[in-house]
């Protein structure tokens, strides 16, 4: 058996990668068991019980402040906040994506602007995004969608001007005009590539998320890390951290899943 | 029918086409061959409508013939003439539906029907009724031409345009495309310009074989001189039979032809 052509197989594969998962749990709590052994009332490496204790007080109690359940209404702050901005950044970037790919003059006119914007660093903008819409959601919405966007914008694109030649021709050849060709050739294979570039996007869409929470929010998932970083509450930025790492885990998943039931003819060739 | 009065096609400073003139017949099938370089999917792009000739000019039945692709003239390529994201039976329904209904470029209904009959019966003459519903990744390549051509004859274009059907192809898959291709030729009296590598192949299938080369040639400048058409073979022991026994599938025997020699220098 040689490493590189070494198949696991579907049960060995789960368990490898199970295992540095498993390590690293157990590589923590071996750490933070030393460091309570040390001192009892240690806050960086809290113990799984403390966790879940400071959990329990943010899942199921309500706020003595506000009256909410404070990591419900973290977390639907922030999922409506991603989703709008990942909403926004897709749909502009399947409109503009296939007008810029498919149609030349198109591409003249907005691609270079599309590029500009595109490197900008968007936390750079930021603070002009506060002054024009204010600390409200649509500042936090809008960094996501100018973060994202653009590459999304580019990869479309890039994948529909990358379309053989021969295709267009034979479109018109069969009796398409443009729209045809956009509606039936380009639009159905802008999609699958449209689903994994939002699914490279969550990364940074996540991100920008956070940045914005940690600057001016009052509710959030990035924000409530940011507000209990104060008092060193590990118990709860940890439990927040891991919670960020499974949503983002299930919507890449979600993508991945989608778009092989969806757009089965894209994944044909792999096989 | 067709005809080509004068053509030039330069990209800049270079000259890949020049002086060609040429009257197709109707129902003829007209193979070009040429080495690599000679332009003969320039001249075959140019009669498409994918480019314009820089002067010079085409016209079919007296009309000037638009320089825009259109479905008047079908075409088969190499590679890529099929799309990936229909399935065969999409594929072929792809032109009915964009004739039908510009706007959404799809149909419904009885109309679908009716287009879903047309279509199984071209997928039918070509040999892929079973693969209705395969997507062309899952096809090998001589189904994925199979699919091409149906594709582009349920357009009942006039003329067909080949551009290296079968050179990725092997042998054995390319002798029955070559026995699918005359048949469907003489069933649909099309118009046929197949551009190929294969000697063989364009003398096997063609009514009228055309050598492209260039005529002059400059050392010191190459790009300066385009080719022409040095050879104009009429095989014309073929056309005979063709017109004699309009039914028959077999591939001639290229015995009997006669060299023009009009237009060489």
């Amino acid at each position: 058996m040689r490493w590189v052509t070494a198949q696991p197989t579907r049960r060995g594969a789960l368990l490898l990668g199970a295992a540095p998962l498993l390590v690293l749990a157990l590589g923590y709590v071996v750490a933070a068991a030393a460091r309570h052994a040390d001192n009892p009332a240690d806050k960086i490496l809290p113990l799984p019980g403390a966790m879940a204790a400071a959990m329990a007080g943010l899942l199921f109690e309500p706020d003595q402040l506000s009256g909410q359940y404070l990591f419900w209404a973290d977390t639907v702050a922030s999922l409506w906040r991603l989703g709008a901005g990942l909403g926004i950044a897709t749909l502009s970037a399947l409109l503009v994506g296939l007008a810029l790919g498919a149609l030349p003059p198109v591409r003249s006119t907005l691609g270079p602007l599309v590029t500009g914007i595109a490197v900008i660093p968007p936390i750079a903008l930021l603070p002009i995004l506060f002054i024009v819409f204010g600390l409200g959601e649509t500042a936090k919405v809008a960094l996501i969608v100018i973060g994202v966007a653009p590459f999304m914008m580019r990869d479309v694109a890039g994948h529909i001007g990358a379309l053989p030649r021969e295709q267009v021709v034979k479109a018109l050849t069969l009796g398409a005009n443009s729209w045809g060709v956009i509606l039936r050739v380009a639009l159905p294979q802008a999609l699958p590539r449209l689903f994994e570039a939002l699914r490279l996007s969550l990364g940074p869409a996540w991100v920008f998320l956070i940045s914005a929470e940690a600057i001016a929010a009052d509710v959030g998932l990035g924000y409530r890390i940011f507000l209990v970083r104060r008092y060193l509450a590990m118990d709860v930025i940890i439990p927040y951290v891991a919670w960020i790492a499974l949503l983002a885990v299930l919507m890449d998943l979600a993508l991945t899943f989608g778009s092989r039931r969806l757009f089965g003819w894209a994944y044909l060739g792999a096989r | 029918m067709l005809s080509l009065k004068n053509l030039w096609v330069e990209y800049g400073e270079k000259v890949v086409l020049e002086r060609i003139s040429l009257e197709i017949a109707e129902k003829s099938f007209v193979s070009i061959i040429g080495p690599s370089g000679a332009g003969k999917s320039s001249l075959l792009r140019v009669i498409l409508g994918q480019e314009k000739p820089t002067r010079g000019s085409i016209s079919l039945d007296g009309a000037p013939l638009p320089t825009e692709c259109g479905p008047d003239r079908g075409v088969v390529f190499q590679r890529y003439s099929v799309f990936p994201h229909l399935t065969v039976l999409g594929n072929v329904l792809l032109g009915v539906e964009f004739a039908a209904s510009p706007f959404t470029a799809r149909l419904f209904g009885s109309a679908r029907r009716a287009a879903v009959a047309e279509a199984e019966a071209m997928l039918e003459q070509v040999g892929l009724a079973d693969s209705r519903h395969l997507y062309p990744a899952q096809m090998s390549g001589g189904m994925q031409q199979r699919l091409a051509i149906a594709q582009a004859l349920i357009k009942r274009p006039r003329i067909l345009l080949l551009d290296e059907p079968f050179g990725a192809l092997d042998p054995g898959i390319r002798g029955d495309m070559h026995g699918l291709i005359t048949r469907l030729w003489r069933e649909h009296g099309l118009t046929i310009i197949m551009v190929t590598h294969d000697i063989k192949e364009a003398f096997g299938l063609g009514t009228r074989v055309l050598t492209l080369d260039k005529r002059r040639h400059d050392p010191h400048a190459p790009q300066r001189y385009g080719a022409g058409v040095v050879y104009d073979l009429e095989l014309t022991r073929k056309v005979q039979q063709v017109h004699a026994e309009p039914g028959m599938a077999e591939i001639e025997q290229t015995s009997g032809i006669t060299i023009d020699t009009i237009g060489n220098n």
